[in-house]
């Protein structure tokens, strides 16, 4: 079959993006062609800045080499405007004449600097602010000539005005409005903004109008003159009030256009051949300018390339910051708010902090950070993700206090450290090593940083510095989308909420099924997503989907630990922490029998035999005669428990009691994520209940319940549910909120980050103020476990079970000489 | 060059794998879900992880003890990952599946 023809004009970010996305999707639909005005392949727009004041150098800020382009055999003719498009036949004409037909058309052709209709505009020494072209000029009139002035104050006026300053230029910086960056801080901060960068040696001169650029007598501009008659020296005039979607072209060949070329939600344009995508693009009415939109932007455009025909682009929430070495400043989503904002602000003008958050019906709508930005992802997180504030929002201006993550010396800014400093202490990776990575490979998300070099991949705890990390490199364009709105895995543009939905909705029973109702793109996904699928499915049709073992993770696979040397840990059930001569000694004698390396009380209030030869566990567990402990699944582990009210002079309820009915009435549950359980049998709280999925603290009229604590990566408190008066409550009550946990969670997502997901409301709604929906997940909960048993009882009584415990013995291949 | 007979191909589960003991220590045998047959040495060239233990999907393994991921047909570690596995030529004859410790030819 004849390949298409796929031309796109303009060689930029957003547009590369596009054809990396489609060609991810399909490598062999189209032939493509691309036209580029500069002269140079797709680099990193957004580090012109850096690049600017000596941060950073061209080569590094480049996206896409030129051997890219070659390797996926696009066409590619750098420094050709295209100055037609003919839409009758159906070919582009670039100014060299090079002409190029196409069937489909994508126009990421950008947006231009806007000059001030000025006298003088067209003198020498007045340019935007806009490409390599624009950034090299600058750069070789700082080696020339003093005097600099930047008409705008907005983040790329101030960008262009520090980098200036650092080579050397004596710079004023010009703007209209009352104070910097008007809309991105109010007054206080814009005021404090300006002492920063005064005290670099910046000057300013605001609110002011430029009228004039004076020529020299040789057509180079050699001053300014404002409204009120003042002129200051200028051998160099920056235009950076603002910039306009290129739409010259699009006009010119009768696409609807009005401030942008007008697509639709799959970014075509008014002519169903021509896609538009980028600052040139007007989607609902907005041109964005930054680049995470964009991309978002490219992905959609190349899944309707591509001819898959899903996904729509709905808009974006976009965030920005200033990237002045030195200064931070972050803002997100609406942060100047209306009438109907609520708007909490923090200020300390002398420590040089600034924080507003805009609030509207208890949703975060907007932040604006000025000095203290560590909390930037944090926030812009809650504004896309939407999530209900109102139990939070005493403590929302403090930030998410990350201090308390393990492993990281207490810090929690990124920004602030030093390039040797360890960030990611499972893999040992450095600050530096990361920013390197994020520079030389171009790269945008904390995923992208994961499989370049390994920091957050592991236990994830740093996840929260390496966004920071992100953000602080790359600033707009970082891709911090929500859990919530990531794919699932590279197997699947899908999130965890649509596959769920997927699955319960068309009835979907085994994972073959699934990936193929869903277009998978692998043939037997991964394994990231496997065991998500899998867990989907036995959870939302319990007694009809079949558990798929090779689709598990090995410890729930072989229902034991794997260890660092191959060895496994077994530990049995011990429910409540209490067991008995007998158990203790049948562990003793497995202990002896097996040799056991190590024996070990666990955390959890059991005991852990480690060392165990994987081909021993079926008969260890013979020989302990005792339940699993599933201490290897993401399941119920333990209910952790004082000694209660039967033996302690303070305790005010059963507590044991308490834990071991719940431990046997939770045993074999699989869940989202690990859960955890502790009774305390009064609130001295020996139980530590306070830091369990469920705690269960007793009081002399009833008890407690709290849920969403964690004891590990980083300690969360649980938070107080509800009060309840006797035994059946306490297991209805929590019963039901693990069902609804289970049914809701995403995979590998415990229930503290479930808690923040949903919100506490929708936990209160759906288990507390509705017992008929209590009832019904209490039912459901005791429905799906009916299907579970002990797995180690099984795999003693099956033999076909036993085979993944069985070793192949071939003797001669075992003395076969190499 | 010799052909040991391991196993019948229904004796692996497919997207799972079986230890064998070679001559140098344990071999881990795969099958894919098209009934491919692929032999490595039972280590992660990471930190010995058993292979053996990992989630099979495509052709590839994800090492249970840190997620290195090692390509079956070649041995390879999956980048960032930098590392090499050693592998041993299979094939499956009626059914079942053998395996020779001489040279790969690829």
């Amino acid at each position: 079959m004849q390949k298409l023809k796929l031309v796109m004009i303009g060689n930029g970010m957003a547009g590369v993006r596009t054809l990396e996305e489609l060609i991810k999707l399909t490598p062999d639909l189209y032939d493509i062609t691309v036209f580029g005005a500069e002269p140079h392949p797709n680099y990193n727009r957004i580090l012109l800045s850096p690049v600017l004041a000596g941060e950073q150098t061209f080569e590094e800020i480049v996206l896409n080499d030129l051997a890219w382009y070659q390797e996926n055999d696009i066409t590619l003719h750098l420094g050709r405007r295209v100055v037609r498009i003919d839409r009758i036949r159906r070919k582009v004409i670039a100014d060299d004449g090079t002409e190029a037909e196409y069937d489909r058309l994508l126009m990421a052709t950008g947006s231009n600097p806007f000059i001030l209709p000025i006298p003088g505009k067209d003198l020498e020494g007045v340019i935007g602010y806009r490409d390599i072209a624009d950034t090299q000029a600058m750069m070789d009139t700082a080696k020339t000539h003093k005097h600099a002035v930047v008409i705008g104050g907005g983040l790329l006026g101030l960008e262009a005005a520090n980098g200036l300053k650092l080579r050397g230029m004596d710079v004023t910086v010009v703007h209209i409005g009352e104070w910097l960056l008007e809309r991105q801080l109010d007054h206080t901060a814009g005021e404090l903004l300006q002492k920063s960068l005064e005290a670099r040696g910046l000057k300013f001169l605001l609110p002011q109008f430029t009228s004039e650029l004076i020529d020299d007598g040789k057509g180079r501009v050699s001053a300014v003159k404002f409204k009120d008659g003042t002129i200051i020296p200028a051998d160099l005039v920056v235009m950076a009030a603002g910039i306009r979607p290129n739409t010259e072209l699009a006009e010119q060949c009768g696409l609807a256009c009005n401030r942008g070329i007008l697509v639709s939600d799959t970014l075509q344009t008014y002519d169903p051949r021509i896609y538009a995508i980028g600052e040139c693009a007007s989607h609902r009415g907005i041109a964005y300018g930054l680049v995470a939109p964009l991309f978002e932007q490219a992905k959609v455009c190349a899944n309707h390339l591509a001819m898959l025909g899903y996904g729509r682009y709905e808009g974006s929430v976009t965030s920005t910051k200033l990237k002045v070495t030195g200064i931070d400043l972050f803002s997100a989503g609406d942060f100047t708010g209306d009438d109907d904002s609520e708007i909490i602000t923090l200020s300390d003008p002398i420590g040089g902090v600034y924080k507003k958050l805009v609030i509207k019906k208890d949703i975060l709508v907007g932040a604006c950070l000025y000095g203290d930005t560590a909390d930037g992802g944090w926030y812009f997180r809650m504004v896309r993700e939407g999530q209900n504030i109102h139990e939070i929002r005493d403590h929302l201006m403090f930030g998410e206090n990350v201090i308390g993550d393990t492993g990281h010396q207490g810090h929690n800014k990124a920004v602030n450290m030093p390039d040797d400093m360890e960030i990611c202490g499972c893999n040992g990776v450095c600050k530096g090593t990361i920013v390197k990575a994020i520079q030389e490979h171009g790269l945008f998300s904390v995923d992208d940083v994961k499989k370049h070099t390994k920091a957050a991949s592991s236990c994830g705890s740093c996840t929260g510095l390496v966004e920071q990390i992100v953000l602080n490199t790359v600033g707009g364009a970082a891709d911090v989308k929500p859990k919530s709105e990531r794919a699932l895995c590279g197997c699947t543009d899908l999130n965890h909420g649509q596959v769920r939905k997927a699955i319960r909705e068309h009835h979907l029973l085994t994972i073959p099924d699934a990936m193929r109702f869903m277009d998978w793109r692998t043939p037997n996904g991964c394994a990231t997503c496997r065991p998500a699928l899998n867990y989907y499915l036995i959870s939302t049709w319990p007694g009809e989907a079949k558990d798929d073992p090779q689709s598990r993770f090995i410890n729930e696979r072989a229902h034991a630990n794997i260890q660092k040397d191959g060895t496994y840990s077994v530990i049995p059930r011990m429910a409540g922490g209490v067991t008995n001569a007998a158990e203790l000694r049948r562990i003793a004698d497995v202990a002896d029998k097996y040799q056991v390396p190590m024996v070990k009380v666990t955390g959890g209030q059991r005991i852990d035999l480690l060392g165990i030869r994987k081909e021993d566990l079926p008969s260890v567990w013979k020989d302990l005669d005792m339940p699993s402990g599933h201490a290897y699944g993401k399941s119920i582990r333990t209910v952790k428990t004082c000694v209660g009210s039967e033996f302690c002079r303070f305790g005010t309820q059963n507590s044991t009691q308490m834990g071991i009915d719940l431990e046997l009435a939770l045993s074999y549950m699989w869940s989202p994520h690990k859960v955890k359980l502790a009774v305390s049998g009064c609130p001295r709280n020996c139980a530590e209940s306070g830091i369990k999925d469920v705690g269960i603290i007793g009081v002399d009229s009833g008890w407690e319940l709290y849920i969403g604590g964690n004891g590990g990566i980083k300690t969360e408190a649980g938070e107080f549910f509800v009060k309840v008066r006797n035994e059946a409550e306490v297991m209805e009550y929590s019963l039901a909120f693990l069902q609804l946990y289970r049914e809701e969670g995403f995979y590998l997502e415990r229930t503290v980050h479930y808690l923040h997901r949903v919100g506490m409301a929708h936990i209160k709604n759906a288990v507390l103020e509705d017992a008929e929906r209590r009832k019904a997940l209490h039912e459901r909960l005791l429905f799906s476990l009916s299907f579970d048993s002990d797995p180690w009882k099984a795999r003693i009584e099956k033999e076909e079970l036993k085979q993944e415990f069985r070793r192949i013995a071939v003797t001669e291949l075992e003395e076969a000489t190499l | 060059m010799s052909w040991f007979d391991i196993c019948a191909l229904d004796d692996i589960p497919q997207l799972g794998s079986r230890v064998v003991t070679g001559p140098k220590g344990d071999i881990a045998i795969f099958r894919t879900s098209d009934d491919d047959v692929f032999a490595v040495d039972d280590r992660c060239p990471h930190k010995n992880g058993p292979l053996s233990q990992g989630i099979v999907f495509g052709k590839s393994v994800n090492c249970p003890l840190h997620n290195w991921v090692i390509q079956l047909d070649t041995g390879e570690a999956v980048a960032p990952d930098v590392g090499c596995t050693h592998r041993y030529p299979t094939r499956v004859e009626s059914g079942r599946v053998q395996l020779t410790l001489g040279k790969v030819s690829l």
